[in-house]
């Protein structure tokens, strides 16, 4: 296996983007499961179509659509251009890219969690004297953290190997915004690089494995949790 | 305790209408499932909303439609205990416990946590996780946690329909002695007209997503005994008991009664079956039966084709039932002096 500094550099940045972009998108990603999941409003059906819009979408269209919006004139971009704030580009344009492509991932799996808890639960909860928030964080967050890590952790894979989208608003630039499938990709491309492709993708497999046993422990560890 | 509803909810092709008064401590709603008992459960409760109405309870608006008032489950003060015991899997016993009474304003905490751990004889549970409890375990903590929240009225939503019959007996007493106890009124819901002997002093009655006038338990048994499977239910609380041949023999007013399944000690309550007690005109010479006892028609009530005939036996009271040709021919009429005949077997001791 061969790596050389920009390799470490795109590794490096893969973790981060992925890592950022997960962080950053469970608070939105609970907050809209609950919606879906214990409220009635109208328009619900056209916020499940579009927060499950990016998981069929082509991610090279999601980049694309980033790019209107946060390019120079898009809307969210002019204001950011004003405030002095680049994201096209940046490694901040790659961890939107990879939270929007990956959101559906982890609000699907919350929304799993939360709707295997009993209603009688939470309606308990609130003729004990808990305020609807109070609900939220003392019965329906312990008892929907299966969900919440299984979709963290899915995320955050999807993010590990987000392309498309990235490529498009953060570009391939080595140390800046290249991450592990940039680079794969740019190896690719060149017939002497296989071997340095190859140390990547090895790379890729190490941390989706190691992802996927984080994953089955800490399930383990809450099965058990909640048997006791 | 006095609870006014006057509420309409619509849900799908299920309409609600209920427009009642009830007052008293041990207040029955019976009703089949599908009944809308359920419903109004929520609606009392304030986890579901009625389409119009009010509701009162002790002359505080928990709701109403009209002056846009609308109190949150929170805010009502009112505690269920469901038909499962609905504890919380990922709390300790304890935090199960006291969940309610932490969110209680400290002015309201009237229940001390250790006097009703005490009552429920919980002691013994703390240490347990929730999962290692049997359902008449978990049902006694779901009944502590209710009350420890301290509410100024309890929803018991058919409580005792997942246990066994034995567990069931065992849990009445505990439902009956936290409201003695602590004073906290309920409102019983279920199917079961035996409950509602146990449980209640009024009961209304709720049909298709309809209440009728407030009846007692009595009543109620009396107008369900044709259709009930086992008729009329008379349930005779007996107490030291003398052996007997193998029978037990328990004091019963200035009589006796003869009964198989009896306890050697202590007190115990028995059900017997209107359909269980055979009358007869005049005394008859031999009988298997091993009771026999001379007693006085005192009242009469039709239901369905049976004839219901009460008995006072030496001041005791006893329901039998019989078709009407029986009593036609009997010459039965309030005031006839009869004999009533009861296998020692046909006693069913219920705890």
């Amino acid at each position: 296996m061969m790596l050389i500094p920009e390799d470490i550099a795109a590794i490096w940045l893969s973790l981060k983007v992925a890592l950022t972009a997960t962080v950053l998108a469970l608070p939105f990603g609970f907050a809209l499961a609950w919606l879906i999941v214990f409220r009635q409003f109208r328009g619900k059906v056209v916020l499940e179509v579009l927060v499950n819009l990016p998981l069929t979408l082509p991610p090279v269209v999601i980049g694309f659509f980033l790019l209107l919006l946060l390019g120079k004139n898009g809307w969210i971009g002019k204001v950011l251009d004003a405030s002095g704030v680049p994201i096209i580009f940046t490694w901040k344009a790659a961890v939107i890219a990879s939270a929007t492509v990956g959101f559906p991932l982890l609000v699907r799996s919350i929304r799993l969690g939360m709707e295997s808890i009993d209603q009688q639960l939470i309606e308990a909860s609130r003729s004990l004297g808990a305020a609807w928030y109070d609900t939220v964080a003392t019965i329906i967050l312990p008892l929907s953290l299966r969900g919440i890590m299984a979709g963290s952790l899915l995320m955050f894979a999807r993010s590990l190997g987000e392309f498309g989208a990235t490529i498009i608003v953060a570009g391939n630039i080595p140390g800046i915004t290249q991450t592990i499938p940039l680079a794969i990709y740019d190896y690719a491309s060149s017939p002497s690089s296989v071997t340095m492709a190859l140390s990547l993708c090895l790379v890729s497999v190490l941390i989706s494995v190691v992802v996927l046993f984080v994953h089955e422990l800490l399930g383990k560890k809450l099965d058990r949790r909640s048997a006791l | 305790m006095n609870l006014r509803i006057a509420v309409e909810k619509k849900q799908g092709s299920f309409l609600l209408q209920v427009n009642a008064e009830v007052s008293g401590e041990r207040i029955g709603i019976f009703g089949q499932s599908g009944s809308g008992k359920s419903t109004l459960v929520h609606l009392i409760s304030g986890l579901l909303q009625p389409d119009r109405g009010e509701i009162y309870l002790d002359d505080e608006c928990l709701f109403s439609s009209g002056k846009g008032v609308n109190l949150s489950p929170e805010r009502r003060r009112i505690a269920i205990v469901f038909q499962q015991a609905m504890l919380f899997p990922h709390l300790s016993v304890k935090a199960n416990l006291l969940y309610g009474y932490r969110r209680c304003r400290t002015e309201n905490r009237r229940i001390r946590p250790e006097t009703l751990i005490a009552l429920l004889k919980l002691e013994p549970l703390m240490k347990r996780g929730v999962h290692n409890l049997s359902g008449g375990e978990k049902q006694r903590v779901a009944l502590g946690r209710a009350v420890l929240a301290n509410p100024r009225l309890l929803l018991m939503d058919e409580p005792l329909s997942a246990l066994d019959d034995t567990l069931r007996f065992q849990i009445i007493p505990y439902l009956k002695s936290v409201s003695e106890e602590f004073g906290i009124p309920y409102l019983f819901i279920s199917h079961s007209i035996l409950e509602m002997q146990l449980m209640a002093d009024r009961i209304v009655v709720i049909s298709c997503g309809r209440m009728a006038e407030p009846t007692t338990p009595d009543q109620l048994a009396r107008n369900s005994m044709a259709q009930s499977p086992k008729g009329y239910l008379n349930l005779l609380h007996l107490s030291g008991p003398v052996q007997n041949n193998g029978l037990y023999a328990y004091p019963w007013g200035l009589n006796t009664l003869l009964i198989s399944d009896g306890e050697p000690t202590g007190s115990s309550l028995f059900e017997l079956s209107s359909r269980d007690i055979i009358l007869f005109k005049k005394h008859p010479d031999a009988i298997s039966a091993r009771n026999l006892l001379e007693c006085t028609v005192t009242e009469m009530f039709d239901s369905e084709g049976r004839v219901g005939i009460v008995l006072s036996v030496e001041g005791e009271k006893l329901v039998a039932e019989i078709v009407r040709s029986a009593a036609k021919e009997l010459e039965i009429r309030v005031g006839s002096t009869l004999f009533a005949a009861i296998k020692a077997s046909s006693f069913r001791k219920l705890a």
